[in-house]
């Protein structure tokens, strides 16, 4: 089965230029908060976001790249060990208000990872949640996001994968049915 | 991504490139949470490291432990000297009841070569060798040609390292040919007749008895210790003829570095013999990266234990 497009670039681009404004609107100049996307995938949305918010607020936003490998709660229950990815969080985050970033939250685990990952580089006045794609009604944890790109509705059985121009042929958010 | 193809670390021997390319994989990870002001992870809260040492160490046991205890891992140790083996228990026994209080995983550092590879044949745990006899010691040779990926770049391809001072009595020579072979450098090994093994370019590398020749050959030089304890006057057998001596043929000063027309690395697993193999003011140089292979052996340990905690099956 051919999987079915969900957002589309051009899609995209309104729904990076919609979760901008939503955050200029609750963070005014961003001087006391930083964005933190989660490895692998969030980061790429976390740049993108940055750089619209950049052109919005014209201040530099900190940026920082958090890999959860570590604090996942699933080591030893897989086949195979997870591939660690780099952070690059170059600031603290003691009392700023941070925005985590990710693609998609699914059952919640990567993002309950992410906030203990987090605690590592200090104590954050404010944690919110900033996913591109929420797939609803799927979550084994009780997180819930402050800006969503889409929610969808979909079984288990189907995965979502995000597209980037700056890894793959073009920005694009697909829904595969069947294993491949 | 597959784990590792082993599922005890007994040797380099065992492991495949791939093997070693993830470990420094993961090691670089580790390397930037220990440069964190928090520096300890959760992954292996669930899992009970016993570390044995049947043969004295501070550094390798320290940062075996100090690993350990960044993954979150309980962590007992125990020593030779102030146990039951004295009184006449076999290893196998010896391991058998320390793993019967349910511990996971053995450290363990013994003075009789294949020691380890013989207890992951008998006894149901995931095995670490610290060193066995004058056998291997895996975790040195990863963290030696992890500092010599750090300085000099990812691929070993074409890259010279000479290994200097008493192979003959050294595990970690042993594991330092088979893992730079493996990545695909070139070795040269350079010491006094007597302390080169014998069929030793059987495995493939040049052997020198001139250390200058080595060093203007070289891209870095791993200045092996002089194994005090195994040699010297009041032994059967000297194997040369004076510490002066020595010294003079072999060691490493500032001059010999100097008049090599380029830079080298200079590492040494430690401890330092100063004055023997390596002068102080080398030793302390900016070429000298022997804190930093240190440092790096707290990362590689981490990558080691995780991956291997990894593979294994829940209890």
């Amino acid at each position: 089965m051919r999987p079915t497009v969900l957002i589309d670039e051009k899609q995209l681009q309104l729904i990076i230029n919609r979760l901008s404004h939503q955050l200029v609107e609750n963070h005014r100049d961003f001087s006391n908060t930083v964005i933190i996307g989660l490895q692998p995938r969030g980061v790429n949305l976390a740049k993108r976001i940055q750089a619209k918010i950049n052109e919005i607020t014209k201040m530099n936003v900190p940026v920082g790249n958090l890999d959860v490998t570590f604090f996942r709660d699933d080591f030893r229950r897989r086949d195979k060990p997870i591939q660690a990815n780099s952070t690059e969080v170059d600031f603290l985050i003691e009392n700023k208000h941070v925005v985590l970033v990710d693609d998609v939250l699914f059952t919640g685990r990567t993002i309950r990872a992410g906030l203990d990952a987090m605690l590592a580089y200090g104590r954050p006045a404010s944690v919110e949640l900033c996913v591109l794609i929420d797939r609803r009604f799927s979550r084994q944890l009780p997180v819930e996001p402050n800006y969503v790109g889409k929610a969808i509705d979909s079984i288990d059985s189907q995965r979502v994968t995000v597209s980037w121009k700056e890894t793959s042929a073009a920005d694009c958010v697909e829904l595969h049915s069947q294993k491949q | 991504m597959n784990g590792l193809s082993v599922k005890h670390l007994t040797g380099i021997k065992d492991l495949k490139k791939e093997d070693i390319e993830l470990i420094f994989q993961t090691a670089d990870e580790f390397k930037e949470i220990i440069n964190r002001p928090i520096k300890k992870v959760p992954s292996l809260r669930d899992i009970t490291i016993a570390n044995l040492f049947f043969e004295n160490s501070t550094r390798t046991r320290l940062s075996f432990e100090l690993a350990e205890k960044r993954l979150s891992a309980d962590v007992v140790n125990f020593s030779a000297s102030s146990s039951s083996v004295k009184k006449g228990e076999t290893l196998i026994d010896t391991v058998n009841n320390i793993l019967a209080m349910k511990v996971d995983m053995v450290v363990m550092r013994h003075p009789y070569p294949g020691a380890a590879k013989f207890l992951s044949e008998h006894v149901n745990t995931t095995i670490i060798n610290a060193g066995d006899g004058t056998h291997e010691h895996p975790t040195q040779a990863l963290l030696d040609a992890f500092s010599i990926r750090e300085k000099l770049g990812p691929n070993f391809k074409g890259k010279k390292i000479a290994i200097v001072g008493d192979i003959l009595h050294s595990r970690v020579a042993l594991s330092n040919i088979f893992c730079l072979q493996k990545l695909g450098a070139e070795i040269t090994v350079c010491g006094p007749t007597t302390l080169i093994p014998k069929h030793i370019e059987k495995l493939g590398v040049k052997v020198s008895h001139s250390l200058e020749e080595t060093l203007q050959w070289c891209d870095a030089v791993n200045m092996l210790r002089i194994q005090l304890e195994r040699q010297g006057d009041d032994k059967d057998v000297a194997f040369f003829p004076s510490l002066r001596e020595y010294s003079m043929q072999f060691g490493l000063n500032k001059e010999k570095l100097e008049s090599l027309d380029k830079p080298i690395l200079v590492m040494h697993p430690g401890p330092i013999n100063r004055g023997v193999e390596i002068t102080s003011d080398v030793a302390d140089s900016n070429q000298a990266i022997i804190l930093d292979q240190v440092e790096n052996g707290v990362a590689i340990r981490m990558a080691v234990l995780y991956l291997l905690a990894s593979g294994m099956e829940r209890k």
